[in-house]
């Protein structure tokens, strides 16, 4: 279970999260949707420890992770349960495919000897749809769509307890945007992993999501069942489905 | 009271910058003592900055001994000393030329390719993958570049070194008319120990130098391209003048006394 409380986080005079509580239970999936730069990234990363909050509290499993300096073997043990699908897929462009996908099987606690740690890779691409053709191609080589199903495998490759995906479907055509959103929901499901999305993409949130939760104003303003979304009732949903100009969230910003 | 609070301010960011290059370097290089450790990617960066310099560290010192060979040997005229050609290309280049233009050259060659690259890994959230993917990047990427530059820096000045000093030979013997064995005995004769050790302990200084400033300023750039045209910028300036500023201590606590 991650559970955030009252989390603030601001860059500069620039405020991002102004009290940010939310509650995920352990293999469910969560889709937080707002408009660009309301601070989804940010919140995903304050989890991760990529940034530290200015105020508030974070626990994974009851465990305060707040806090945990890199380096020390508890933030190790803490990200080793973690897969991240990054927005632009962040792949190391001077590693090819394969050793993008099991890059943390050939070092660190995880180390596995080279030649399974390649099988494990080819697997995993092979399970977001790639041939193993593209293992040993260079991510330069690849469409964007094929770049997001590596970073999707390399996500999975040691199957994480809890997996983040940040905009997983942005920049993609919508026939490849639906293909990730299968992808996604089919392999949460499939390794029980607890979810978490940012996305502004609707079609998006009805595919992957369990639980909805709006992020506005650096506030979480609704969360529920994905089911109770559209009759909620809440202004800001209700703008954010309809992808309407009127209603609470300003389009000039 | 304004211009107080300028240079105060200067002062202040200048002791800050300070403050936060050192943090940096003592933390990549703590990282020696601490597994795991990434011998690939040490190896990548020896062959990238020690073996893929080597055209540009001989062209640089080859045309450099061969100047200084003209120029001593024109201004030695002026007071009949054209002889000391030999030990001044020899000196001059295995004290202060080699290594200070090969330093250059590393910063302007292996600085910027090191601080661009981790700047376009910066904005593309390759460092925030690589820490999820419980890798630090001070281990696996600052500690093997840093490493490598500072162990294979001798190597190339003493190359260089050797380049430069052959440059003042062939512009001595083919155009100025030394006798080649007198030219090559004058040079071993003349140079010591201590000469080629300070050569060599100030290329090992500027190595550690020109990829730290690298790493530093790739790791902090800002966002898009410009950010990283500016860290890469940020990265070269930094490197040359701190190599220049080094090489005068260094020179000072070599040759002082």
């Amino acid at each position: 279970m991650i559970e955030l409380v009252d989390v603030h986080k601001a860059f500069g005079a620039n405020t991002v999260l102004t009290g940010v509580s939310l509650t995920l239970r352990k293999g469910r999936s969560m889709v937080i949707i707002g408009g660009s730069g309301t601070g989804k990234s940010v919140l995903l990363k304050c989890v991760l420890g990529l940034v530290q909050p200015d105020k508030g509290a974070i626990s994974v499993d009851g465990t305060d992770v707040t806090n945990l300096r890199q380096g020390t073997p508890e933030r190790d043990a803490f990200l080793a349960r973690f897969g991240m699908l990054f927005q632009g897929s962040a792949l190391f462009d001077s590693l090819p495919v394969w050793q993008n996908v099991a890059f943390r099987l050939l070092r660190g606690s995880l180390k596995k000897p080279r030649a399974e740690a390649r099988d494990i890779a080819i697997e995993k691409l092979r399970r977001v749809g790639l041939s193993s053709d593209v293992a040993d191609l260079f991510p330069a080589e690849l469409s964007g769509g094929m770049q997001k199903r590596v970073g999707l495998a390399r996500a999975i490759a040691t199957e994480p307890e809890i997996i983040f995906f940040d905009e997983p479907t942005t920049g993609l055509d919508p026939i490849m945007a639906g293909v990730i959103n299968d992808l996604i929901r089919g392999i949460a499901s499939e390794m029980g992993s607890t979810a978490m999305t940012i996305t502004h993409d609707m079609s998006s949130v009805r595919a992957i999501a369990d639980e909805v939760a709006m992020l506005h104003d650096g506030m979480i303003q609704w969360t529920g069942p994905a089911s109770e979304m559209d009759s909620c009732g809440d202004p800001c949903v209700a703008q954010f489905i309809a992808g309407s100009a009127e209603g609470p969230i300003k389009t000039v910003r | 009271m304004n211009v107080l609070a300028i240079i105060g301010r200067a002062v202040l960011a200048m002791l800050a910058a300070i403050g936060r290059v050192t943090l940096f370097a003592i933390d990549a290089v703590s990282h020696l003592g601490r597994p795991p450790y990434y011998p690939r990617e040490f190896a990548q960066a020896l062959v990238q900055i020690g073996y893929f310099s080597l055209p540009v560290v001989g062209l640089t010192t080859i045309f450099t001994g061969g100047a200084l060979a003209l120029q001593i040997y024109a201004g030695g005229a002026r007071f009949s000393a054209e002889a000391v050609v030999p030990q001044i290309v020899a000196i001059g280049m295995v004290r202060e030329l080699g290594p200070v233009l090969v330093g250059l050259m590393i910063a302007a060659r292996v600085t910027s390719s090191i601080a661009a690259e981790i700047a376009t890994m910066k904005v593309t959230e390759q460092i925030d993958a690589l820490i999820t993917l419980s890798t630090n990047p001070a281990k696996y990427l600052t500690l093997p570049r840093v490493l490598a530059a500072t162990v294979v820096m001798p190597f190339l000045v003493g190359v260089g070194d050797i380049i430069g000093i052959m440059g003042g030979y062939l512009v001595g013997v083919e155009r100025l008319g030394f006798n080649a064995g007198t030219y090559l005995r004058n040079t071993i004769d003349f140079l010591e120990p201590l000469d080629v050790v300070s050569s060599l302990t100030k290329a090992a200084a500027f190595g550690f130098l020109a990829a730290l400033m690298g790493c530093y300023f790739g790791m902090r750039s800002g966002r898009g391209a410009q950010g990283v045209g500016r860290a890469t910028k940020s990265a070269v300036v930094a490197a040359s003048v701190l190599i220049l500023a080094a090489n005068f201590v260094l020179t000072e606590l070599f040759f002082s006394a």
